[in-house]
């Protein structure tokens, strides 16, 4: 047993890697759309899902078992074999593509081995990672075409067309950051932006690609982040599954879990699609800060146990038993997490890439969240002429003005 | 049998058993998502070989955009099931032999060069993105541009054609 444990230990190690971001992603995606009817909500002067559990926390587990439960016809006049593929194809595309994301910088220790926070480092990372949200839109598509019925076909045909249409621009707005690191890999750009020029000479914040380098990619950046919200079919861009119009586009047909494998991949799209804009443009796990403020890396333990006391109060005045007795649990968690952070340095010191990551991540997540709650939708003729006639000749000057600047320097 | 011997094997009946659903299957759609698969069996092919970049491209060009086009296009039209006709002459007298001497030639020549396998189940040698990127834009710069300047022109094309009705 132990001989076969050392001998495929690597592969064990992957399997672990990959069992275990699983389980995050999916309690993630789980609590994203908690935080996003509770934002959409306070935005909107309502209260959000608040019955369910203190501050309506168990939502998504009360709608996990609704989606389990609840009955999944198959309507007349499908075609079967498609129309079971295309929520499979939509979920594990989506899932497949967050396993090149780096999560930080240092390895952990364990047994001799070094293991990478990250399933794989792929030399061609990004590329891979446009390969696979490429894939992503059959699943969309076919579910439109197989469903049998009018309105999934538009969304099915708007997905299509929009995702045509907006792939080149996404592509396209990378290419600047790819000329400044050189490299396709996502660990090797983070590294790059460490080492690069920061803006007028100055540290922190300003290594990174969005203020860094000969041409600052802030318009790259705006084409990579719009081409991007499009691409994961998010409000304003959301016309595949227009309400108003479509009924639901192009999962008005599916119900239960085939319907919450769309929801799960779209959420998942949207996580990576943060991942993306804060490794490419936003330094990654790099911190704001300049090296020399030590005093910074005490940032986690300074909110999280403040946070764990304000939990444990706030659980103390809830009215039901469970709340009196979950929230304080939980607040207690938080607090000695952050006390750990502050007592044991090396800890401390590992957990700076991955907090610094996971805040980026969060602070995307809640701009996708916000944007959803103020913008409304695109008619489809401004979307396509605003991807084609503007979005995509931004992004090419991007990448023309950057290649110039870059050889005026010299690199 | 060592793993990426097997992992060909697996590919190249993926590609195969696609390429032959492809003509087989009665709906464009089915045949679209049959050409999918052999598309996305030949990156993983590149891949074996360590050919990275050309693989990803495989996947995002052909996998991804053409496809998503000629789904597109299929779904547009509202394209239904093909209507089966009985093979034309042409193809029963001339199609079908010359078929099967083309595949004698290429196993002929599959079986005269005995490292084929191994050069496709070659790992570790992998052909770096740079110099892909040399060879493209200082070895074959111009035909590269050549091939840039065609495509344009067909874009142009199009674009003439598709304005002449509106006109």
């Amino acid at each position: 047993m132990s001989d076969f444990l050392a001998q495929h230990a690597e592969i064990l190690i992957t399997l672990v890697k990959i069992l275990v971001l699983l389980f995050v992603v999916l309690t993630v995606n789980a609590y994203l759309t908690w935080f996003e009817r509770k934002l959409i909500a306070h935005i909107q002067s309502r209260w959000g899902p608040h019955r369910v559990g203190p501050h309506g926390l168990l939502q998504p587990l009360a709608d996990g078992a609704k989606f389990l439960l609840k009955e999944d016809p198959t309507p007349a006049g499908v075609d079967k074999f498609v129309y079971y593929l295309a929520p499979l194809l939509a979920l594990a595309l989506a899932l497949t593509s967050i396993a090149v994301i780096p999560f930080g910088p240092d390895p952990l220790h364990f047994k001799g081995h070094d293991i990478y926070l990250g399933i794989v480092d792929l030399n061609i990372g990004i590329l891979a990672l446009f390969a696979i949200t490429a894939l992503g839109v059959y699943g969309l598509a076919l579910a439109g075409w197989s469903s049998n019925n009018k309105y999934s076909l538009f969304g099915g045909l708007r997905s299509s067309a929009q995702m045509i249409s907006y792939e080149l621009a996404l592509t396209m707005s990378v290419v600047g950051v790819l000329l400044m690191a050189g490299k396709f890999s996502l660990r090797d750009i983070i590294d790059a932006q460490a080492s690069s020029h920061g803006l007028f000479g100055w540290s922190g914040i300003f290594h990174w690609n969005i203020f860094a380098g000969p041409f600052p990619q802030i318009l790259g950046f705006l084409c990579f982040f719009i081409a991007a919200i499009a691409e994961t079919n998010r409000a304003p861009f959301d016309l595949p599954e227009a309400e108003q119009e479509l009924v639901g586009g192009f999962h008005t047909e599916y119900a239960s879990f085939k319907f919450a494998m769309f929801f799960i991949a779209e959420y998942t799209s949207m996580i990576t699609v943060s991942c993306l804009c804060s490794i490419l443009f936003f330094g990654g796990w790099l911190s704001p800060f300049p090296a020399s403020w030590t005093f910074t890396t005490y940032l986690p333990s300074v909110l999280l146990i403040p946070f764990g006391l304000w939990v444990i109060w706030d659980g103390l005045h809830y009215e039901t038993i469970f709340g009196r007795l979950v929230l304080p649990a939980v607040g207690a968690v938080i607090a000695v997490v952050g006390a750990v952070f502050i007592a044991v340095p090396a800890v401390n010191e590992f957990i700076q890439g991955p907090f610094w990551l996971l805040s980026k991540i969060f602070i995307f997540l809640f701009v996708y969240v916000w944007m959803r709650g103020t913008l409304p939708r695109f008619r489809y003729d401004q979307l396509m002429s605003f991807g084609w006639k503007l979005l995509l000749p931004a992004s090419l000057a991007n990448v023309v003005i950057t290649a110039a600047a870059l050889l005026w320097r010299g690199n | 049998m060592n793993a990426p011997l097997i992992i060909f094997f697996v590919l190249a009946a993926m590609c195969v058993t696609g390429a032959i659903s492809l003509i087989l299957q009665r709906h464009p759609i089915h045949s679209a998502l049959s050409l999918i698969v052999v598309m996305v069996a030949l990156a993983g092919l590149y891949l074996l070989m360590g050919a990275e970049f050309v693989a990803a491209v495989q996947i995002i060009v052909y996998g991804g955009a053409i496809m998503v086009l000629f789904i597109f296009v299929i779904m547009l039209l509202n394209a239904g099931v093909e209507e089966r006709t009985n093979l034309s002459k042409l193809a029963g007298f001339a199609g079908i032999p010359l078929g099967v001497a083309l595949m004698g030639f290429l196993a002929a020549a599959v079986a005269r060069s005995q490292d084929m396998v191994q050069v496709a189940t070659q790992t570790g040698a992998t052909a770096p993105t740079k110099a892909l990127a040399n060879l493209l834009f200082q070895d074959f710069v111009y035909p590269f541009e050549l091939t840039s300047f065609l495509i344009l022109v067909a874009i142009l094309g199009a674009i003439v054609l598709a304005q002449r009705e509106n006109a």
